[in-house]
């Protein structure tokens, strides 16, 4: 292949990820490990420009709950793929989108198949319950839960579910017998 | 007893807890690291506390945020505090929140269905 074709299709390669992030709204994309400062940068880069757009603090303390609660899920149980140049967990995209009437927080991850059945079932069970359902869920699992040793409460999904009012939207893509592609998204109504 | 006094962060909150001047109080923001590293030494502190604890004890949350690894952490502040309420001891929680939060106004009202312990929400505005 000689130079300027290689310029070419690298200039086309950005123009077209540059168009497809405008086109779906995305302010925010990142890939990569999912560190403690990643998360802090991010609120605090999100917190900023939705002060600047002139969302209501609920809209933007909202935002802020999803964006925390979904990093954090990357962080902890993202997982690597054996044998593959990856070779650290904690990782995987994060995008946020703002629509007219809504911003969009969606995770993609690794994640091993044995693990599907039973976030499947925690995330059908959230998406079942009204708001009281919620509550008394988030009361049960407050209780009873432990932390485990990343530290996690197991009350990410519920918590997002509280305090948007939304469904959460997710699916899984398998990508061969042992591990699957994890997508998630949250949406928050911008009010 | 040795006073606790934390200065609060972007992600820790302020932390005083000051037997002689009476303050006990957990305020501003709240997702750590490691969450269980920054919560240990009030909870150890708490034990020991309720061993001496005389006076009365109005202890404060004023959180804008917190994440939900520290919600559990939270809990376990109140769960002390309501061993020492069954122990004869005189225990207030005082849970402020912003006038316009709903959903910190909510999390106080569900903390204080859990907990067996005098629990008194106050709004403040935030001007």
């Amino acid at each position: 292949m000689n130079k300027k074709f290689n310029i070419t299709s690298f200039l086309e390669f950005v123009y077209s990820f540059y168009k497809t992030m405008d086109d779906h709204e995305i302010t925010l994309v990142y890939e990569g490990e999912v560190t403690h400062q990643i998360t802090k940068a991010f609120t605090s880069l999100t917190e900023t420009n939705m002060q600047k757009d002139e969302e209501s603090n609920s809209t933007q303390k909202k935002v802020f709950h999803v964006m925390v609660e979904c990093l954090q899920n990357i962080s902890k149980h993202a997982d690597i793929i054996e044998d593959s140049y990856i070779n650290r967990d904690g990782r995987g995209i994060f995008m946020v989108s703002k629509g007219k009437e809504e911003y969009s927080v969606t995770t993609g991850n690794i994640l091993e198949n044995s693990k599907i059945t039973e976030i499947t079932k925690t995330l059908d069970q959230v998406n079942s319950l009204d708001k009281d359902g919620l509550k008394k869920l988030y009361k049960q699992q407050i209780k009873e839960g432990r932390l485990s040793n990343k530290g996690g409460a197991g009350l990410g999904f519920i918590d997002i579910a509280k305090k948007t009012g939304q469904k959460i939207n997710y699916n899984f893509l398998n990508i061969n017998e042992n591990y699957s592609f994890f997508v998630l998204t949250s949406k928050i109504l911008r009010i | 007893m040795e006073v606790i006094k934390i200065v609060g962060t972007d992600d820790t909150p302020t932390v005083i807890l000051d037997v002689e001047n009476e303050i006990f109080e957990v305020s501003g923001r709240s997702l750590p690291e490691d969450v269980t590293a920054f919560y240990e030494p009030i909870l150890d502190w708490l034990d020991r506390y309720s061993e001496s604890a005389s006076g009365k004890t109005v202890f404060n949350f004023k959180l804008v945020y917190f994440n939900t690894a520290s919600s559990k952490l939270i809990l376990d502040i109140l769960l002390k505090l309501e061993e020492m309420y069954e122990a004869g001891k005189d225990i207030v929680i005082k849970w402020h929140y912003p006038e316009d939060d709903e959903d910190m106004e909510e999390a106080g009202e569900e903390y204080a269905d859990i907990v067996e312990v005098p629990f008194e929400q106050v709004s403040y505005s935030l001007d």
